[in-house]
């Protein structure tokens, strides 16, 4: 199970004010306390804090002073492509870019910047159209991101369908159709795509967020997730998720796992 | 139609140790053995690196031992001399390492002092050049007094000292610490305490790569299977990229081997079994070589004879 941690978004004030200001402190200080958190790899996300025009420069920015305090492994994750083609530039390790939906245009535009660059995909299960209500749907996108992966030649494993989930207090009906897409996901291809959420959105405007998304964390995990863009420094969150990997048996049962699994 | 040949990737491999030191490195062996780092499953040269060759270390006691007789003939009359003994059994043998089984420690035997198993350790150290495991008695603490003592008196010289359990760890650990040597870690068969005990002695501080794990393994017929799948899963571990599992293996084949009935029993009790040289010979040899099949890094064995015979079988499995 990796963790993906979320915290350098620019929806946050101090990570917004931080990019306004070129202040590279608050995102060195949320890189360091989400890999101390047991955080595999950073979510790098400008928000709307920077316009358009200044993005390519941001991420650039973003993902140098962010690799002078951490080895983590970045996640790119914009909707403008150039920049995050920037960031990819100047990474370190083997990036993951977040995201490509399941329209042919971004298809062609990201899966051949994600072999030159050696990185992972995100693929989401929707199109122009927006997010499908039903499993069905939703691997009928997933399936289309898994033959372009085949088709550019993207290692499955680099391939990480993500089945978005909704708030479960205005959209609750999706909170299971999740689920039953990533079960049905892992068996699209032989080695299967690997699987990932947005997770703190299930939660989003909900009362208790931390108990909502630890229990669809586990649920999820129990159905075929590997990964996360999560809260890596909600200790209970991190728990749950070394918890299921040994309820899974995907990692051997020690006294000490919940260390373990921080560690690295 | 073209076959492609089907070739797993692993995320990570088998931690290398090395053992004993030279002079360049503070002790006084005139080599090295570097054992692990292999990065597949044994053997599977196509699709990774068994960066290093299995060994064997051959048992030797600090008394005379109460093996039966076919073994005991080999070693003629050095087995009251455990630097005659060592000595023979690199000389002649090909032995690897030395593992030195300080039985005659125990309180209820010999009794023998943490001094006089120090001067003993020391004695087989100036006789041969291979690096040491030295091992104690039956009794923890005692043995705790003895690997004190002897990882004092030996340091530098990067021991493999034995034993650390999961109740009964913490001195034999600092010992290993402060002076420098390598540690077994020896579990019950249970890979959970394993992972476990690799955990508390590298949580006092000894590195990863100063811990080989002992699995406690049974001999053929004696529940060798399960040591056999508790291997086979540390070693799937330790390619996956479980730090806590990734320390290559020691086994103790010759006393697991050697304590069955069928490698002791005479052909006249037990006509049916055949002669008893050829399968006490075999009983061990066929225990090492499964496990070799599972991983094993480290073979403590006994029977020069079948010594021979498992160091034919890793120099066929090496080569590619």
């Amino acid at each position: 199970m990796l963790i993906f941690g979320e915290r350098i978004n620019g929806m946050f004030t101090d990570i917004g004010d931080a990019l306004r200001n070129k202040d590279p402190k608050p995102l060195q200080y949320w890189a360091v306390k989400q890999q101390e958190g047991g955080a595999h790899y950073l979510d790098v996300n400008s928000g709307p804090a920077i316009p358009t025009e200044e993005r390519v420069a941001a991420y650039e920015w973003m993902v140098n002073v962010i690799q002078e305090v951490s080895d983590l492994p970045l996640v790119l994750d914009s909707t403008n492509y150039n920049a995050i083609e920037a960031g990819l530039k100047v990474c370190k390790r083997p990036a993951i870019i977040n995201s490509c939906p399941a329209e042919q245009v971004k298809i062609e535009r990201v899966f051949p910047m994600a072999i030159q660059y050696n990185a992972g995909v995100i693929g989401l299960t929707m199109d122009k159209k927006g997010i499908p209500k039903d499993a069905e749907n939703r691997v009928a996108f997933a399936m289309e991101l898994v033959a372009a992966a085949d088709e550019y030649g993207l290692r499955m494993e680099d391939l990480f369908i993500d089945p978005l989930i909704l708030p479960v207090n205005v959209a609750q009906e999706h909170a299971p159709e999740v689920l039953e897409s990533l079960r049905q996901v892992k068996m699209l291809a032989n080695p299967a795509p690997r699987t990932v959420l947005g997770l703190s959105n299930v939660s989003q405007k909900s009362p208790d967020r931390n108990l909502i998304n630890r229990t669809y964390l586990a649920m999820a995990i129990a159905s075929g997730l590997d990964a996360a863009i999560m809260d890596a420094n909600d200790d209970d969150l991190v728990d749950v998720a070394a918890t299921a990997q040994i309820l899974l048996n995907k990692s051997i049962y020690a006294d000490s796992y919940l260390k373990v699994f921080r560690s690295r | 139609m073209s076959v492609t040949l089907v070739k797993e990737r692993y995320s990570s491999k088998v931690g290398e140790v090395v053992l004993g030191a030279t002079s360049d490195q503070g002790g006084t062996r005139t080599s090295t053995v570097t054992v692990g780092g292999d990065s597949t499953l044994p053997f599977l040269h196509f699709e990774g690196e068994m960066q290093n060759r299995p060994v064997i270390a051959m048992e030797v006691n600090d008394i005379v031992p109460s093996w039966n007789d076919t073994i005991k003939a080999q070693f003629g009359d050095t087995l009251s001399n455990p630097a005659a003994w060592a000595k023979k059994c690199v000389d002649e043998y090909g032995a690897d390492l030395v593992y030195l089984k300080l039985i005659g420690a125990d309180p209820e035997g010999e009794n023998r002092s943490p001094e006089d198993c120090a001067r003993i350790v020391k004695e087989v150290l100036s006789a041969v050049g291979v690096p040491l495991i030295v091992a104690g008695c039956d009794d923890d603490e005692k043995n705790n007094e003895i690997m004190a003592a002897i990882a004092e008196a030996a340091t530098g010289e990067n021991l493999l000292l034995g034993l650390a359990e999961q109740d009964n760890y913490k001195s034999i650990a600092a010992a290993a610490m402060v002076h420098k040597h390598t540690l077994i870690a020896r579990s019950p068969l249970d890979i959970n305490i394993c992972k476990q005990l690799n955990i508390l002695i590298n949580e006092m501080g000894l590195p990863l790569n100063k811990i080989v794990i002992d699995p406690m393994i049974g001999g053929l017929g004696f529940g060798i299977e399960y040591a056999y799948s508790i291997m086979e899963r540390a070693r799937l571990g330790a390619l996956a990229n479980d730090k806590m599992l990734s320390m290559p293996m020691i086994c103790t084949v010759g006393y697991e081997a050697n304590r069955c009935k069928e490698a002791n029993a005479s052909v006249d009790e037990f006509p049916g079994w055949g002669d008893l040289q050829d399968r006490g010979v075999l009983w061990e040899a066929i225990t090492a070589s499964a496990m070799l099949q599972v991983g094993a890094s480290i073979l403590v064995m006994r029977n020069p004879a079948a010594v021979s015979l498992v160091k034919k079988n890793i120099a066929d499995l090496m080569s590619k």
